[in-house]
């Protein structure tokens, strides 16, 4: 399978665990160590580091997704992820540098449907001995900046 | 006008009728939702004698660079200007009202100039230049008694306090040392004080009354019951050393929590089989939670309000400015600048990184409080003539040695009323 019909698959996973809220798949698409964050366009152009979400581990993940099942108090709530498709910039090292659009619709208790986020995944992607790929890095960078209620679940 | 330091609130009588039994433990509903009200807080609380927080000055370091941002509900610019001074004035032209910035923030050089019609102000909002201000070719233009000096969009006073910079309309807001007291001072002194670093910036719009996320703010007795992440993880509970000041007039607080979490009392949540005690639950990697003394005081939590939208927050090392811009009676949008200090180590970069999950719009702590306004907002839909009880700690707004309080929101209501003569 060519590259990039492997990243879609790795896209693909990604999206259907975290909408079928399947969230303890989700940290295993990492490799360990990793960096997650979840930022914005703008920080990222003037070069802010932060994230509303940031992880460099697997546990950190892990700790995400337990936050979310057990401590943490929100209004029911699911997402519909629309993943565009990669581009790879760049192949180096056994690492992919990719580029992937992306869209969430944010699905309340109450039955609303909304966009609730848009922007574009910037990835380092590894593979396993296997050739299984796996995010070294995923920098979820979101075009706008306004995040509404609250955001509980990862993007 | 003075400051009054006296507990007792002047009976007056509200659109509602009188204030319910003229206590500030008790808070009726309607403050909430009430148009005619949110068009008097705009006159009387932003646009009057309060300090409105508007940005860091070290989101405008060099000459003609400005930010742009709201005093209630009235737009406004920030810039610096060459003197290294900073002015503030209405963001509305002076000819046919249009936004004279229109971006969030940037460099202007040496005038702003409205793109409508191209009227130009200096970097203090002066009107400076009409486009085709005698005509062409000595027809049309503007009447010759037209006079520039007389127009010009309002002007706001502006000061500053270990790098926040403050905007107030009215000429009898007194100097923010005064307004804040002492002690509240000096708990803004602790967190800001060397030079900062800006780290990142995200909005969260709220679907509740501006009210409701500033009392959110100063109750002191939610933290640790409704976050069940800060009490499992010993970051503050109630059974900790602590408490919370609150300014003589009522309107700021700074609510603490000192040292270890394992005092005396520390089974007291397990023992009130409260949800937010939850042993079962452990980090993966603990790492968030690898905090380092910074202040020298052992104070690992200082949550600080200034009257009437400004948050300034220490979470072990993570520091937030949290900005309140009311969006009408039902919604507002809550503004989080993470910062850092300019001579932080690469390891004091990760750990502050790394502990901002616990704030802003995905914090592990702070998500929660998004959410809980609007259940507010929500809950009183209908009852507007219903009151909220806010006792306790008792009926009055002083400091206390303890966070079992709400002291501090009474402290609100206290400034709340005389502002707005309720």
């Amino acid at each position: 399978m060519d590259m990039t019909s492997r990243l879609v698959q790795l896209n693909a996973a990604y999206a259907r665990a975290i909408d079928t809220e399947k969230f303890e798949d989700w940290p295993k698409l990492f490799a360990d160590p990793c960096l997650y964050k979840v930022t914005t366009a703008d920080n990222v152009a003037k070069g802010l580091e932060s994230g509303i979400m940031y992880a460099d581990s697997r546990g950190m993940l892990e700790d995400r997704v337990s936050a979310l099942r057990k401590a943490n108090i929100y209004e029911r709530q699911r997402y519909r992820h629309i993943v565009g498709l990669p581009v790879v910039t760049g192949e180096a090292g056994g690492v992919a540098t990719t580029e992937t659009p992306f869209l969430i619709v944010r699905i309340m208790r109450d039955g609303a449907m909304a966009v609730f986020a848009t922007g574009c995944y910037h990835d380092r992607v590894v593979a396993d001995s296997s050739g299984a790929l796996s995010f070294a890095e995923r920098v979820v960078v979101c075009d706008g900046g306004r995040f509404d209620t609250l955001v509980a679940i990862p993007f | 006008m003075d400051i009054r330091h006296d507990t007792h609130v002047e009976a007056t009588t509200t659109p509602h009728g009188p204030w319910p039994e003229d206590s500030i433990s008790r808070v009726p509903y309607w403050v909430y939702q009430d148009e005619a009200t949110w068009l008097r807080e705009r006159e009387r609380v932003f646009e009057g004698a309060t300090w409105n927080y508007v940005c860091l000055e070290a989101d405008i370091p060099e000459k003609g660079d400005y930010r742009t941002t709201h005093v209630g509900a009235m737009p406004v610019v920030v810039v610096r200007a060459a003197d290294g001074t900073i002015n503030a004035f209405e963001n509305r032209c002076a000819h046919r009202g249009a936004l004279i910035a229109f971006d969030d923030s940037g460099n202007v050089g040496n005038q702003f100039k409205c793109i409508y019609h191209a009227w130009s102000y200096d970097l203090a909002g002066n009107l400076k230049g009409i486009a085709f201000e005698r005509g062409i070719a000595g027809v049309g233009g503007m009447p010759a008694d037209f006079k520039r000096e007389e127009h010009g969009p309002r002007k706001l006073r502006t000061t500053t306090l270990c790098g926040l910079v403050f905007a107030t309309l009215s000429p009898d807001t007194p100097p923010i040392e005064d307004y804040l007291g002492p002690e509240i001072l000096a708990r803004v002194r602790r967190v800001l004080n060397r030079p900062i670093r800006v780290m990142g910036r995200f909005t969260q719009p709220l679907p509740n009354n501006w009210k409701l996320y500033v009392e959110n703010v100063k109750d002191t007795y939610h933290a640790s019951l409704l976050h069940l992440f800060f009490a499992t993880f010993r970051i503050t509970r109630l059974t900790q050393a602590g408490g919370v000041l609150v300014s003589a007039d009522g309107a700021h607080h700074a609510s603490y929590t000192i040292g270890s979490a394992d005092a005396p009392g520390a089974s007291a949540y397990r023992e009130q089989g409260l949800r937010s005690e939850n042993d079962d639950y452990k980090l993966a990697d603990p790492s968030l939670l690898d905090s380092v003394e910074e202040f020298g005081d052992h104070i690992q939590l200082q949550i600080l309000s200034i009257f009437p939208g400004v948050i300034l927050q220490q979470i072990h090392n993570c520091l937030a400015v949290r900005q309140v811009v009311p969006r009408g009676t039902d919604a507002m949008d809550l503004h989080w600048t993470y910062f850092g200090f300019a001579d932080d180590s690469p390891e004091m970069n990760k750990r502050r990184l790394k502990q901002q999950n616990l704030v802003g719009p995905a914090g592990f702590v702070s998500m929660e409080d998004g959410c809980v306004g609007g259940f507010v907002q929500r809950g009183i839909a209908a009852a507007g003539d219903k009151v909220s009880v806010v006792e306790m700690g008792g009926r009055t707004a002083e400091s206390q040695a303890t966070r079992a309080t709400e002291s501090s929101v009474r402290g609100f209501w206290k400034a709340w009323r005389r502002h707005m003569g309720y």
